[in-house]
């Protein structure tokens, strides 16, 4: 904004680099105060925009973060950090804050390797290859929403989950285990497992996706010279198809990192954050404090250690992740 | 290539012939087990949205005594009382109205934006577009709070406004970063030749480079309605009334009101989806492509 609100003064160090030549100053002059309305007025709407609309509210959470504050009085209780030392000796926000990395964890431990395998296979000669590309997708597409009102009703108890393990149920039963069929939803040690199953069906159609369209990517030739060297497909694969498609999966571990951080329309939907609170992610327990218990100042404490968590993941991405894949870019540098 | 290099020997002599030919007729036995693997994946993806759908033409009385056995018979009534409830068309157009807003706000301010950030040169061109990159660390869930006292303040809570604005405004950064590449990828030569011609910039941009930027308007665009169209939380908290509620607030709210009635629950669920995998069919090359364009990017 202030580089628009003074178009005279910035428009003096602008031109110079590529119009060398000296025309008649004030022709120039009223070139570039056009050249620099232009600019305002394009980004002008963007820029409101996400200024009042992101950067503004952003900036509130981290002040009212510093109050004790219900969300209508006058913001008086100003109690400097104590919000974030109580969240974060708070055992209801460490085990939110333990969910969210259980997520983290569990989203990749358990999407990488299947997607890896369902990609580099699809990636072979495959007859009907774009309607499974289609099938695989379909849940992506879907909301976090639907996709959780269906799993709450096929874990419900004598559901389709039950019935289709039900020779597992049985096995188990003849190996002496008591009650082997689990409460998917309402027994704290199984809930967490149950949601990062959902959260995986729903999800692994992207990862899958992703690998293929940077398979699509990696030259065939640098395979097929291995294939006549006499390379095995699996030691194609082990040997230059993975690491060439190192990129993409670290591209994908970054955003399925953001998104097992930010989770909570899933988590809102089958349980709540129960039972017992035990399956409450940073987000859903932001939600509770902040609108069910109307405390706004404690509520904007957890949105904000939410963002550092965010920001940190985000840091080492670039830090260590993004420098050595894109040394050719020149996007970012121009 | 390295790596290559580093192979150890083939283990058996006569693979090099063998493998040559392989890739033209593969062994039977690894193709089988490709198609198996790759089919019970699908089967995993699949079974549970085919299960909701069929299900929904069953009564409780069949769901409760076999849960998993097809419609016998088929029953009709689950998905005619949703077909002919004014609340779910209520939540079909409020989702409509929802998503095409955020999509014509999303393309319309955020190729004007791009425009100048890709062409233009100007002094603090690339501090400016790094505050647009920066607003991608902000997700819509950290500034909630906040986002709803300002929007109580400007009179916006209830409405549908109140949910389009804040989802454009959180939209942009990836729409910025998405478009600026391309309309830089624009030749700089038709440029130059517009200018002899006597156009403008700003002629340029109506006249050439938005009709070249469609295809990358229409994949931000698929993506920011697929996006809204599944929006939870912003609808959530912004909309109070449930003559404003989008789809998976409908959804959300009519499985915890009839719970009971596990196949009414089944047939709303499956016609809310829908709308969201017709589009998806038709639109799935532009969403494949856009995802992956934008995870690149």
């Amino acid at each position: 904004m202030t580089m628009t609100e003074t178009p005279g003064r910035a428009a003096a160090f602008v031109d110079g680099s590529h119009e060398p030549s000296t025309k008649a100053a004030p022709a120039r002059r009223a070139q570039t105060a056009r050249k620099w309305l232009e600019i305002g007025v394009f980004v002008a709407p963007a820029l409101l925009l996400f200024i009042i609309f992101v950067l503004v509210p952003v900036a509130r959470a981290g002040y009212y973060s510093l109050y004790n504050w219900n969300g209508i009085e006058e913001l008086t209780k100003f109690i400097g950090l104590d919000n974030y030392t109580r969240a974060l000796t708070d055992d209801d926000f460490l085990r939110a804050l333990r969910n969210n990395l259980f997520f983290v964890v569990g989203s990749i431990a358990v999407q990488l390797p299947i997607a890896l395998g369902v990609a580099l296979l699809m990636n072979r000669r495959m007859r009907g290859r774009g309607a499974f590309r289609l099938l695989i997708f379909v849940p992506y597409v879907l909301s976090e929403v639907i996709a959780g009102v269906m799993f709450t009703l096929m874990l419900q108890p004598h559901g389709l989950v039950d019935w289709a393990l039900s020779p597992v149920y049985g096995l188990l039963q003849t190996l002496g285990v008591d009650s082997p069929r689990p409460l998917w939803l309402a027994d704290t040690d199984v809930v967490l497992w149950t949601l990062l199953l959902v959260i995986s069906w729903k999800y692994i159609g992207f990862a899958i996706i992703l690998f293929l369209a940077g398979l699509q990517g990696i030259n065939p030739e640098l395979e097929e010279a291995a294939a006549i060297d006499g390379a095995s497909w699996w030691q194609i694969q082990r040997r230059i198809t993975i690491p060439l498609l190192g990129p993409t999966i670290r591209i994908w571990a970054f955003v399925s990192v953001i998104g097992s951080l930010q989770l909570f329309d899933m988590v809102k939907v089958m349980t709540n954050g129960g039972p017992a609170g035990s399956s409450h992610t940073m987000a859903t327990y932001m939600i509770q404090q902040g609108f069910e218990r109307s405390q706004f100042g404690y509520g904007s404490a957890v949105a904000v250690i939410l963002f550092a968590i965010s920001f940190v993941a985000a840091l080492v991405y670039i830090r260590f992740v993004l420098r050595s894949d894109n040394t050719s870019s020149d996007d970012r540098e121009a | 290539m390295t790596a290559l290099a580093d192979r150890p020997a083939p283990a058996t002599p006569p693979t090099p012939p063998a493998a040559a030919s392989s890739r033209r007729a593969p062994l039977r036995a690894s193709t089988i087990l490709q198609y198996v693997i790759v089919l019970a994946v699908i089967a995993v993806t699949i079974v549970p949205v085919l299960y909701v759908i069929t299900s929904g033409f069953r009564t409780n009385g069949q769901i409760a005594s076999a849960p998993t056995a097809l419609p016998d018979p088929w029953v009709l009534s689950n998905y005619g009382r949703v077909l002919s409830s004014g609340d779910f068309w209520q939540q079909v157009l409020n989702s409509t109205l929802i998503a095409v807003g955020t999509t014509a706000g999303v393309i319309i301010t955020g190729t004007m934006a791009a425009y100048p950030l890709a062409r233009y040169r100007f002094r603090g061109r690339e501090a400016l577009y790094l505050v647009f990159v920066l607003g991608l660390l902000f997700p819509i869930g950290v500034a909630i709070l906040p986002l709803y006292l300002q929007l109580r303040d400007l009179h916006l809570l209830g409405t549908h406004w109140g949910v389009i604005i804040p989802q454009v405004a959180f939209a942009l950064p990836i729409t910025v970063i998405i478009l600026r590449p391309f309309l830089k990828a624009i030749p700089r030569e038709l440029e130059e030749a517009a200018f002899v011609d006597g156009t403008t910039r700003v002629g340029f941009f109506f006249r050439i480079l938005l009709p070249l930027a469609v295809p990358a308007m229409v994949t931000v665009g698929v993506l920011q309605f697929v996006a809204s169209w599944n929006a939870y939380l912003m609808p959530l908290l912004v909309l109070t009334s449930p003559d404003s509620y989008t789809l998976p607030l409908g959804v959300a709210r009519f499985s915890s009101q009839y719970s009971s009635d596990t196949a009414a629950i089944l047939a709303f669920t499956s016609v809310a989806m829908l709308p969201a995998l017709a589009f998806f069919t038709l639109m799935e090359k532009r969403i494949v492509g856009g995802l992956s364009g934008a995870v690149k990017g």
